[in-house]
């Protein structure tokens, strides 16, 4: 079945409840590092650029409880950008950060919080990301359109994001 | 059904990797029970479970012809799902695995030098 033996782990991705979206990843390598991926701007450049044909111009953080950050993505074909703005609400150090996350735009769903959570096993991390929607009409309305028109990535065929996973 | 719970069967019927295989397989034609059960080393029973969830949750509808029953993917539900779905995901996915590698290339840099610990908190 889907027989590619894949050497990273499936990301899962669902709804929960009304009003939050829980996305789980298992990553080969010790919590400390991986704190320092999501944590360190230098790092976070490195890999938080989605599916290819975008650049991270802008990735400052002011990492401490009640600091902002501000995430900027550019389009390589057009130039055009998505800014994702934000205050730090809760750090535990290698462990859990939460943060208001409000995309710049028209077509925002409004602020959502989102937590990220690292757990380690075996030397393996397991990183919980869970999204909470103001709302279950802001939820539904950014599962039926939201990404679509924000981050407009380039859509690929359906049969390979179908077998993605 | 209303939209949400329509929605959330959506999500559910998605999140079993048997399921996402089928509909790719279904993306690319029409087929029958059997012609779905070869290629997945499953029974047909086995994929008629799974050909129902898809079913219940508006991804696939099935022909009325007993003899040779062919399930068809359903454009619309699937496009509300994924509108925002394959690229949300996409954009995890790859972002994803490019963190594996930038984890990789961290482990290693760890193990060539005793780094100084670093200083938690505050940066920048």
């Amino acid at each position: 079945m889907n027989a590619a033996t894949k050497h990273s782990d499936t990301l899962q991705l669902v709804p929960r409840g009304e009003r939050e979206i829980v996305i789980t990843r298992m990553f080969d390598a010790p919590r400390k590092l991986v704190y320092r991926a999501f944590t360190e701007p230098a790092l976070v450049r490195r890999w938080m650029n989605g599916p290819g044909g975008y650049s991270m111009p802008v990735c400052d953080m002011d990492f401490r409880v009640g600091g902002k950050y501000r995430y900027v993505w550019k389009s390589d074909k057009d130039g055009s950008e998505m800014a994702l703005v934000g205050e730090f609400r809760e750090i535990v150090p290698d462990k859990r950060i939460v943060r208001t996350e409000t995309f710049e735009g028209p077509w925002s769903p409004g602020e959502t919080v989102g937590t990220v959570e690292l757990a380690e096993s075996g030397g393996k991390t397991t990183v919980t990301t869970t999204v909470v929607y103001p709302s279950l009409q802001a939820r539904d309305a950014m599962l039926k359109s939201g990404m679509k028109q924000g981050l407009a990535m380039s859509y690929d065929r359906l049969e390979e994001v179908l077998a993605a996973g | 059904m209303n939209a949400t719970q329509r929605l959330d069967a959506t999500f559910s019927a998605l999140a079993d990797p048997t399921r996402r295989a089928i509909l790719a397989r279904l993306a690319s034609g029409d087929a029958s029970v059997a012609e779905l059960a070869r290629p997945f080393d499953m029974s047909q029973p086995a994929v008629s479970k799974h050909l129902k969830v898809l079913e219940r949750a508006g991804l696939i509808s099935r022909g009325r012809d007993a003899q040779r029953r062919l399930s068809r993917i359903e454009g619309s539900s699937l496009e509300d799902a994924f509108g925002w779905l394959r690229d949300y995901r996409r954009f995890w996915e790859r972002s994803y695995e490019r963190l594996d590698a930038l984890l990789d290339e961290l482990k290693a840099e760890g193990t060539r030098t005793v780094r100084a610990r670093r200083r938690k908190g505050s940066r920048r």
